[in-house]
């Protein structure tokens, strides 16, 4: 059982450094992914994303991400917001997620992760932000699952 | 193989229901017990179409399945077009009882995914002596809601590609790609507000929490059966209406996830072998 489970407070998290370090390789992994560029190709959003932690300020342009800068930035301005705990994170990125953290709806569902917010560009881009969020699966940085 | 031809055969029939004659797609394969499969809600039935050529299980089941009304290649009622699609539990329930009339199916197997699971457990409780057998795939009497439906069908958000994302995490994680792309395919190809009107069967006016109790297994037999994967009807959605239902058979079904039939039917096979085994030899004896 995930400890942190059903709470995104950020004071009762702990940190998890590891995570927030595999969160910071999202612009290289997506640089080197043209078909998920090209799905984000009409998507441009200021968002808030990232472990509840250590969220990032994301500026996404023609679904490049241009600029990802560790929160708080004083008086920045977010359309919408996903943030997860590092623990749902961790399991999210496992090669063989387990059931019910292996879809970031079924961890706002679990209440491991929060969506606040303009859903609307998130909504319109649902795919995108699934795979974007994913992305550090790939590169299997926190090891096998 | 190019030139290879499938065996399963696709044909109309009309079907009156709520008074008025639908046009309904259906296609089978097989001969023996009739078989009738039920998509999920914003699909159509192509999603069965590894059980339909499934050459043990079609030499003892004659398997049918057939697009509901508004999906697939069954068009809206005649009087329909401009009004918003709802689907209501009279409703569905007519369809399918209508549908194996109009056949003249003679007490067939009724299996259902997720909406289909849902009214399959409706079956079970309003009409059971009709069917021989009845199998729910991610059926439960309730389950709890994890998104708002208004935005299925919004002029500013691409229905096909909003609710393809949206069920696309109920599938299992590392299944067969193709199988999967198809899976979501069927979505994309839905027809505009059918996917949310089926949820309101689903979430609104098919609430079966407090009527399962009723289910009488000896009368017909209930097999229900969902993917570990599955968030939106979870195992313990599943197991929790098995426990209310004395008698009815439950098994998790592991690496699967919302639509087992199409999503990884290999893996799927290997859960559905043993239940219809098990009709057969309640048949024979």
């Amino acid at each position: 059982m995930n400890p942190d489970a059903g709470s995104t407070d950020r004071q009762s998290v702990p940190f998890d450094n590891q995570v927030v370090e595999a969160f910071r390789t999202i612009p290289e992994l997506l640089s080197r992914d043209e078909k998920l560029i090209s799905r984000g190709r009409l998507l441009d959003v200021e968002c808030l994303l990232g472990p509840t932690v250590q969220p990032f300020h994301v500026t996404i342009q023609g679904g490049r991400i241009l600029d990802m800068t560790p929160a708080p930035v004083l008086m920045r301005s977010w359309r919408f917001a996903y943030r997860a705990t590092p623990a749902a994170f961790r399991a999210y990125w496992q090669a063989m997620p387990p059931p019910g953290r292996h879809d970031l709806l079924a961890l706002t569902k679990r209440g491991e992760a929060t969506l606040e917010g303009d859903l609307h560009p998130f909504m319109a881009h649902l795919q995108y932000f699934k795979d974007l969020l994913a992305l550090p699966r790939r590169s299997g940085l926190l090891g096998a699952s | 193989m190019s030139g290879f031809v499938e065996p399963i055969v696709g044909r109309y029939v009309h079907v009156e229901i709520d008074g008025e004659i639908n046009r309904i797609y259906f296609e089978e394969n097989g001969t023996g017990i009739p078989l009738v499969c039920l998509h999920t809600a914003g699909s159509d039935a192509r999603q069965w179409r590894h059980l339909l050529v499934d050459e043990e299980f079609t030499r003892q089941f004659r398997i049918i399945t057939f697009d509901m009304p508004w999906h697939g290649k069954s068009n809206p009622p005649d009087s329909q077009y401009g009004n918003e699609y709802r689907l209501t539990t009279a409703t569905y329930t007519a369809t399918i009882r209508a549908f194996c009339s109009a056949l003249r199916l003679d007490r067939p197997v009724v299996m259902g995914c997720s909406i289909g699971g849902r009214i399959v457990l409706n079956l079970a409780i309003s009409h059971a002596s009709e069917f021989r057998a009845l199998i729910g795939l991610e059926a439960a009497d309730f389950q709890q809601p994890w998104y708002d439906t208004a935005w299925l069908n919004r002029p500013d958000v691409h229905g096909g590609e909003v609710c393809a994302a949206l069920v696309s995490g109920l599938i299992a994680p590392n299944g067969p790609v193709v199988a999967r792309d198809e899976t979501l395919w069927g979505y994309k190809q839905g027809g505009p507000g059918i996917f949310k009107g089926d949820l309101y069967f689903y979430r609104v006016d098919g609430d079966l929490r407090g009527r399962v109790g009723q289910i009488d297994v000896r009368q017909c037999p209930l097999y229900l059966l969902t993917g570990e994967y599955d968030f939106s009807c979870t195992p313990e959605d599943t197991l929790r209406t098995a426990a209310s239902i004395p008698g009815a058979r439950a098994k998790i079904m592991e690496r699967l996830g919302h639509f087992p039939m199409s999503e990884n039917p290999a893996q799927f096979r290997a859960y559905i072998a043993p239940v219809l085994q098990d009709i057969l030899n309640r048949q024979n004896t």
